[in-house]
């Protein structure tokens, strides 16, 4: 073991600062997080002791009577029991939202990188073009497309009355709300899986393809036999990191719909935000829906991973 | 000489002591140019509209403390709650003034964040102070503020529209408004009412039938009681026989103002603070073309929560800054200040003197709202007092936009308040 130190101590004295960094950063505030939910600790509790202090100088201070304490597995039992919150509706909605999100980013995603891949004129300005949804800042978009999305000043009932349609109230119903957050994160996101893709369709040795027209292939079994399956380890990994990012997304429904209406297309991390940060910070509570998403993408990541390696993919 | 000096040092240090107490009491005799301090004053009012003439005031103070510099700093009103409290919890990065919306104040002063003002020289005038408006500021048994500016919710009326659709009063009751809408429609085409989709403005509705959200005396929570389920009855009814129009459930109250200001909507509930914004509006016509009018009543009576912003300072201000923070408040809030903004706002003043200033008896907004922040109705001034809006948020939207049964979407809120909000509270 020492000996094992000692032939690569250098190895070790430069990954030490960025262990250092990443337990500061990260571990610190995670073990803290995780603490918290085992209590019932608010703004309002959190101190031992409570001062008033009189602006002509005197303080009188008593001891918190209900200052925070341990309570066990308390939080949990009563967010997954429905009692505290509303975890089960925002879990549906976020799980429907997350998988709305990444087909349409990927399908998108995958068509423009196969438009992309042939030779043609201006192809350079097309792909510039294509990537500026990723440069603009994501509250950015959010806020126009919130805008367009308006249902008495916006573009797109102003197009719809133009045609003679009626306007649609489009954050009045939840469907209609999570169809404009849903538009917009494809928008914003749709980008970064096009670069992807593409950069995995240029790996492709062009001799596939020929092989395969040679063999009389259509161009729909060239897609399937040989795109696809060259496209696999690209595509599982922007599937997975879609995804996570997808569940985390906060800005685009916190800017878009604000959860509205009534807190109906809420997700899981905009519905903790309320939680930690609306009224009375209730820390542990926020905590506790903090651990049960970290719990939730971490076995997703198991389950997907094992998946992967079923199919022969070193990950 | 040994003992001489000790005996120096002795009464050296016994007066070091002596300044030391005494240096806590704000000295009542110092010079206004002396008094040297920087201070961070966090004002929540509309930066266009409002603050400008607070900052006018500033400059006025500035005059008579010369060497007191304040750092005027807009904050936004939907994140300054938030600011206030991360900060003070951070113990750096707070103001040491504050324009705290009045639900904010017992919530702050729960947590140990102000300082409370009692012996001090800014309530030595307490009584001069309008009851409802100073009644926020209190918190078990001290005061943590002195109110700045009082408000209530109003009935805001079209002048040109009415007398187009030849109607002579504003009307009075809720059924009155849905003859008059139904009036206006038919003889101008426009819209009767916009009720905006939020909680806070459907409280005339539950406080017309004689109901309320929580019952902080005996601790009930009543916001499901059948007098709230009928008041907000009568809201949808509104809305679905189209005397009012039916709000987004985005943006409503942005959508609300819009209406009114572009002539499009004859009636809305709402404040004074919005007065500055209609007046400086170019396609609304002026103030004359503005009616202000108590909220219509209910079976039971006409009623309007109390709103308003107060002072309060930082309970992190160090004790030698605290005088200049003392003066810096009185001066803003003293009477002549009060009729100040009365004049240049339209907002309404807390002092009882400032009402019998000339500018301010001839102010035609201000004499329009008196008499309805007079009736206005106390909120339950308790530390969880502004968490009731959310809930209620989510109701008004369901009812109003979603058309959904008022009984259920209250019954929810109720279960609401009992798990997050007042969990030591009964249920009805």
């Amino acid at each position: 073991m020492r000996r094992f130190f000692s032939k690569h101590w250098y190895a070790w004295a430069m990954v030490a600062p960025v262990v250092v960094v990443l337990a500061v950063l990260i571990l610190y505030p995670l073990g803290r997080g995780i603490y918290l939910s085992f209590t019932n600790t608010t703004e309002a509790n959190q101190l031992s002791e409570i001062c008033t202090k009189s602006i002509t100088g005197t303080q009188s201070c008593e001891p918190n009577p209900d200052a925070a304490h341990f309570v066990g597995l308390d939080n949990y039992l009563h967010v997954l029991g429905g009692q505290v919150g509303e975890f089960w509706p925002w879990l549906a909605i976020t799980l429907i939202w997350t998988v709305a999100c990444v087909v349409f980013h990927y399908g998108l995603g995958l068509g423009l990188a196969v438009l992309l891949h042939r030779p043609m004129r201006l192809r350079n300005v097309y792909r510039v073009l294509l990537i500026l949804p990723w440069a603009v800042p994501s509250f950015v978009s959010a806020f126009a497309w919130r805008f367009m999305f308006n249902e008495q000043f916006g573009l797109f009932n102003g197009v719809l009355k133009g045609l003679g349609l009626s306007p649609v109230a489009w954050f009045d119903n939840q469907w209609t709300a999570l169809l404009t957050a849903v538009v917009t994160n494809v928008w914003l996101g749709v980008p970064f899986m096009m670069v992807s893709l593409l950069g995995g369709l240029q790996t492709i040795p062009s001799e596939l393809y020929e092989a395969a027209t040679i063999d009389g292939a259509t161009p729909w079994q060239r897609f399937t036999n040989v795109t696809l399956p060259g496209l696999r380890p690209v595509s599982m990994t922007v599937v997975l990191l879609g995804t996570i990012w997808t569940f985390n997304m906060f800005s685009v429904i916190y800017l878009v719909t604000g959860g509205q209406p009534a807190g109906q297309t809420e997700i899981l991390v905009t519905g903790a935000y309320r939680a930690a940060f609306e009224g009375i910070r209730n820390y542990a509570l926020s905590a506790t829906y903090g651990v049960l998403i970290l719990s939730i993408l971490l076995v997703f990541s198991v389950f997907y991973r094992r998946l992967l390696r079923r199919q022969g993919e070193v990950w | 000489m040994r003992i001489r000096t000790a005996g120096v040092v002795a009464a050296f240090a016994l007066a070091l002591v002596a300044a030391g107490c005494g240096g806590a009491e704000p000295a009542k005799t110092t010079d206004p140019k002396d008094l040297k301090a920087e201070l961070t004053w966090w004002d929540t009012s509309d930066p266009k509209n409002e603050g400008p003439a607070f900052q006018e005031l500033i400059a006025k103070f500035n005059q008579t403390y010369p060497n007191v510099k304040i750092n005027y700093q807009s904050v936004p009103f939907g994140e300054a709650q938030n600011k206030f409290k991360t900060a003070a919890a951070a113990k750096s990065g707070a103001p040491d003034i504050l324009r705290a919306e009045v639900a904010w104040v017992p919530e702050f002063a729960s947590l140990g964040y102000l300082y409370s003002l009692d012996g001090s020289d800014l309530l030595a005038d307490e009584s001069a102070y309008v009851a409802t408006p100073l009644s926020s500021n209190k918190f078990n048994g001290k005061t943590y503020g002195v109110p700045q500016v009082t408000d209530s919710l109003a009935l805001l009326y079209n002048k040109k529209i009415f007398t187009d659709a030849g109607i002579t009063s504003a009307p009075k009751t809720w059924a009155d408004v849905k003859t008059a809408a139904a009036t206006i429609k038919a003889k101008t085409g426009k819209d009767g009412l916009f009720i905006n989709a939020g909680g806070y403005f459907l409280l005339p509705f539950i406080y017309g039938e004689g109901g309320d959200l929580v019952d902080p005396a005996s601790k009930k929570i009543v916001v499901n009681s059948s007098a709230d389920v009928d008041g907000i009855k009568i809201a949808q009814d509104l809305v679905n026989s189209g005397a009012a129009v039916k709000p987004p459930a985005n943006d409503s109250y942005g959508t609300m103002m819009t209406l009114f200001k572009e002539q499009k909507v004859a009636m809305i509930i709402n404040g004074p603070w919005e007065v500055n914004n209609i007046k400086t509006a170019p396609t609304f016509g002026g103030l004359d073309n503005l009616g202000v009018a108590a909220v219509p009543a209910g079976s039971k009576k006409a009623g309007a929560p109390v709103g308003g912003h107060n002072y309060v300072i930082w309970s992190g201000v160090p004790q030698e800054k605290t005088a200049a923070a003392i003066a810096f408040v009185k001066f803003m809030n003293s009477a002549t200040s009060q009729a100040f903004i009365a004049d240049k706002l339209g907002l309404l003043p807390t002092r009882k003197s400032a009402y019998d200033i000339a500018s301010v008896k001839s102010n035609a907004i201000v004499s329009a709202f008196k008499p309805v922040v007079d009736a206005a109705v106390a909120r339950p001034w308790i530390p969880e007092g502004g968490q009731f809006f959310g809930p209620l948020d989510a109701m008004a939207t369901e009812v109003l936009v979603q058309g959904k049964d008022p009984k259920a979407s209250l019954d929810a809120v109720a279960n609401k308040y009992k798990t997050e909000v007042v969990p030591s509270y009964s249920a009805s």
